[in-house]
């Protein structure tokens, strides 16, 4: 019986205790006539080594591509140390650390992330994480009008990542909260502070500002947050944490800092996998962290005054709150952000900033390789981050179909989300990719174009 | 220690990052960073050590018996985290066209159908990244059913006192107003105060079976039938499904929609608090509402249903497709017990459940709900030992910690004193639970001799009690330096 332990000898001795004849009988407060007999559509079980086959063919079925794809998720080197400690059964296999005294492992690392996070952004704190990017910017938003208190309304620009904008819509409408979008200069590919004015007589609870924003290209913060705080509305950054190591944190944009800042912690030691287990990332000024969902962790002493720690504001939380809780949240990514931990500490400030600085290198080099092509332009003038928008002479379906039968995935047709862009695809080169590898792209979309 | 506090200025890995700092001239100065970032500066090898030392001060199940109620600790197989991590897995972007992951997507698209099979559901949806995602995802779905038919009346969700924090909390989220009904003297939702709170503005109830007190709720069937007479839908919290899993399904009991925590049931691991996965399945009637993406299959080729397919979804909950990794692995470990297995799995739970609620209960604990039969957990209720000695359930349960045993869960179910939720999962052996019976003996015996010793609990952790109030009080989130 795969994972069960019990001999035919303990499971009679068992039933002796308990006074039962047969496990069956264990059932026999269900009503009868809802026991459901025999599973159907569920297959027999397989051995370790036949699953082990099986899913070798499909990864194999599913075999390997020069990635060029970003839009929210970036193949950076994961070094070896990261999952080889995260996936010890402790990190592995352990619950939520309720039990602080049997948890501080956990609980430390959990403090050491929010103190490395709470930099990165510029902010006095964070979060131990929510469950990705997206549903991290819908809580920020319900966390700006808890705190606005007469604004129900969200004011996000269209350089935010499409399916961000679309979760965020999804969860705060059950609120009745309304979310307005800002439209984005098409030439530069940026927000232009000057559109605002159009609405200088309208509240606001927050406007939300992407660093880099979905275009890869970097926005005027500056402008954006004064302005947001002119109006009496939070300013919340959306941003990516690898970038961060190069540009302004959220906390030092404007005259006063962004007040909440969120993102998608995937570039810090995650594996792409398909979309997920990601985790997404919230930090905000002191005065806001009452109003912060999610677990967080504060250092205090124990008994003997030595320091320890513990998940502290609890009476934030749905196990204690109930129906009158900051959110129904009730969980972290906390295996996401134990492999995180251990990454920022592998690359420290210098490694971080030079993953930072060759990812926005190689993309200025694929970019310039591939503008001199026929038929290849930038999209935007807008200075960008690690990703940049093109435009082809030929529809982007048919280009990156092209590319994918030589092994290479170009990026993404932004048609689908911006359809009024045109042939525009969105590429993005980290520093996993070599010259070589920029070149052999750059020849195979002359081809493909050709 | 911190690793900040391992930190020395230079110190470098220079196999990990790039060999040369590339040029940031075409980044405008204005943006550009100029505080510093506060990372550790330390060799591969201090972190290696100082984690691996972090991980060992934790409890987990693969170090010791974790009888956590609500939390169904089973053991994680190594074989689903190996096979969900191959290379190809992990490196595919969540972006790649569907014809670069149909493997990946073949192993979703049994999932989907396999958890259908053994829920009664008509459609399953993988997007939901934890338990109170699924929730909120449900209850969404609840709403959109509602209106759709034009009725924009049913304000209110029906919880009972017993459910998890979240049912509450998911609830008002989502909008509704939440209406509380009590449980009677044997475990059961109080029926005839659901029948009085029923009625035109009842949008759905919420339930857990077998509930959070551990029993069957036997009146479901009549439950079911009052709430829908009254216009209602039925929510399954699939959070105790591992104790009833191949017995009798959610959709059998009609419920209308349901989440089933794959972090639970199907083993995949808590990871000390995530990534969880909760999978949401419907009724009939709310597979137009279903969230996206769904996998589907035509012929012998899978692709992703999105908005276009299913013009009244309620939309998209995550930025991608939910946590696939974490499916994957509850996909690896579905094959693994097959449908015999599947069975077993509520069968020893159950087993468990029982022989370990007889012998603390001849051991002198007392049983909350005695003439009940247990699910895969129950309770003990130390309200006699407290009046009698001071003793709480929190000092028992962390003297469990001494012992070696992770505590049950204390002070849930919010409604029996002292309580503590006991869950020991299908996968602990006979020794195992035969030697925390004989633990939790001795501490009875120390209650009576040494109650000190118990009250001032734990004695042998990295740290004794640790103070909550001045965790709150003086909030200490972050290191600085100066500190």
């Amino acid at each position: 019986m795969p994972f069960i332990p019990h001999t035919e000898e303990d499971i009679a001795e068992m039933l002796a205790s308990i006074g039962a004849k047969t496990i069956e009988e264990l059932f026999d407060e269900i009503p009868k006539e809802l026991v459901s007999g025999e599973l159907t559509g569920v297959p027999p079980g397989l051995s370790e080594m036949e699953i082990s086959r099986l899913m070798m063919e499909r990864a194999t079925t599913d075999g390997f591509y020069q990635n060029f794809i970003g839009a929210g998720a970036y193949e950076h080197h994961i070094p070896a140390a990261v999952w080889q400690i995260t996936t010890r059964g402790e990190f592995y296999s352990s619950y939520t650390p309720y039990q602080a005294e049997a948890s501080q492992g956990t609980l430390q690392l959990l403090y050491e992330y929010q103190t490395m996070m709470a930099s990165l952004t510029g902010m006095d704190v964070s979060n131990a994480s929510m469950y990705d990017g997206a549903t991290a910017l819908a809580e920020a938003a319900l966390m700006a009008v808890r705190s606005h208190k007469s604004s129900r309304r969200i004011l996000i620009p269209k350089t935010v990542h499409p399916v961000y904008r679309q979760v965020v819509r999804a969860i705060v409408s059950n609120q009745k909260i309304e979310v307005v979008e800002l439209p984005f200069n098409s030439q530069s590919g940026q927000v232009d502070p000057g559109s605002l004015a159009e609405f200088a007589n309208e509240e606001f609870a927050a406007l939300v500002i992407p660093q880099p924003n979905f275009f890869g290209v970097l926005e005027q913060v500056d402008a954006l947050t004064d302005w947001a705080h002119s109006k009496n509305s939070f300013a919340i950054g959306v941003v990516n944490p690898t970038a961060l190591a190069l540009l302004t944190p959220p906390g030092e944009w404007g005259s006063k800092g962004a007040d909440i800042a969120v993102g998608e912690g995937q570039s810090l030691g995650i594996p792409l996998s398909s979309g997920g287990p990601y985790f997404g990332f919230m930090a905000c000024k002191n005065d806001l962290v009452r109003q912060m969902p999610g677990r967080i962790i504060g250092r205090t002493t124990d008994l003997d005054n030595k320091p320890g720690f513990v998940l502290t504001l609890q009476a934030r939380e749905q196990h204690i709150r109930r129906s009158k809780a900051t959110s129904n949240i009730c969980t972290n990514q906390g295996l996401m952000v134990t492999a995180a931990t251990i990454f920022m500490s592998l690359l420290g400030p210098e490694g971080l900033r030079r993953v930072a600085a060759q990812s926005h290198a190689n993309t200025l080099e694929l970019v310039e390789q591939l503008e001199t092509i026929n038929g290849v332009k930038r999209a935007f003038s807008g200075p960008v981050f690690h990703e940049a928008a093109l435009t082809l002479s030929a529809p982007v379906a048919e280009v990156l179909s092209k590319l994918k039968q030589k092994g290479i995935l170009g990026g993404l047709d932004l048609q689908g989300h911006y359809p009024e862009l045109g042939n525009a695809l969105l590429v993005c080169a980290t520093e996993t990719k070599t010259t070589n590898d920029l070149q052999n792209y750059a020849e195979a979309l002359k081809h493909a174009l050709g | 220690m911190l690793i900040f506090e391992h930190s020395r200025p230079g110190r470098r890995n220079y196999s990990q990052s790039p060999a040369t700092a590339a040029s940031t001239a075409k980044i405008p100065q204005n943006l550009l960073r100029k505080s510093p970032v506060l990372l550790p500066e330390v060799s591969e090898m201090d972190t290696v050590r100082h984690y691996t030392r972090l991980s060992q001060k934790n409890f987990s199940i693969d170090t010791e018996f974790y009888p956590l109620g609500s939390c169904t600790m089973k053991y994680n197989p190594r074989a689903c985290n190996s096979l969900a991590m191959l290379p190809q897995f992990l490196s595919r972007h969540p972006l790649a066209p569907e014809d670069t992951g149909q493997g990946f997507l073949a192993c979703m698209y049994e999932l989907q159908e396999t958890l259908k099979a053994v829920t009664g559901m008509a459609g399953v949806s993988l997007t939901p990244m934890a338990g109170a995602q699924g929730e909120l995802i449900g209850v969404m779905m609840i709403r959109a059913y509602h209106e759709a038919r034009g009725d924009f009346t049913r304000t209110e969700i029906i919880v009972p006192d017993a459910a998890h924090g979240t049912n509450p909390a998911t609830a008002v989220m989502c909008g509704f107003k939440v209406v509380e009904i009590a449980t009677d003297k044997e475990g059961n939702v109080d029926l005839a105060a659901l029948k009085a709170a029923v009625g035109p503005q009842t949008a759905g109830l919420m339930l857990t079976n077998p509930s959070t007190l551990g029993v069957f709720e036997k009146n479901v069937a009549e439950m079911s039938r009052v709430v829908h007479q009254a216009g209602g839908l039925l929510y399954y919290d699939g959070a105790n499904l591992n104790a009833v899993l191949g017995k009798v399904k959610p959709g059998d009991m009609g419920f209308d929609v349901i989440h089933i925590n794959l972090h639970k049931t199907f083993s995949t691991p808590h990871g000390g608090g995530g990534p969880g996965s909760a999978p949401v399945g419907v009724a009939e009637r709310l597979l137009p509402f279903m969230p996206i993406p769904i996998v589907a299959k035509e012929g012998d080729t899978y692709h992703w249903i999105t908005e276009k397919e299913k013009p009244q979804s309620i939309g998209r909950l995550s930025a991608h497709m939910g946590n696939a990794g974490v499916l994957l692995r509850a996909y690896i470990y579905i094959r693994l017990l097959g449908m015999h297995g599947m069975h077993r799995i509520s069968e020893f739970a159950t087993l468990n459940a029982n022989y370990l609620m007889a012998e603390l209960s001849k051991a002198g604990f007392e049983i909350a709900y005695p003439t009940r039969r247990a699910s895969h957990e129950f309770i003990v209720t130390l309200k006699d030992i407290k009046d009698k000695t001071g003793v709480t359930a929190m000092n028992l349960a962390k003297r469990l910690l001494d012992k070696g045993y992770h505590a049950p869960t204390t002070y849930f179910p919010m409604l029996v004193p002292e309580c503590l939720l006991i869950e020991p999962a299908e996968t602990e052996s006979k020794e195992t639970l035969d030697a925390f019976v004989k633990s939790m003996k001795e501490i009875l015996q120390e209650i009576e001799l040494q109650p000190d010793l118990v009250k001032g609990a734990p004695h042998t952790m990295p740290v004794r009690k640790l103070d909550d109030v001045k965790a709150a009080r003086e909030l200490d989130l972050t290191w600085k330096p100066s500190a």
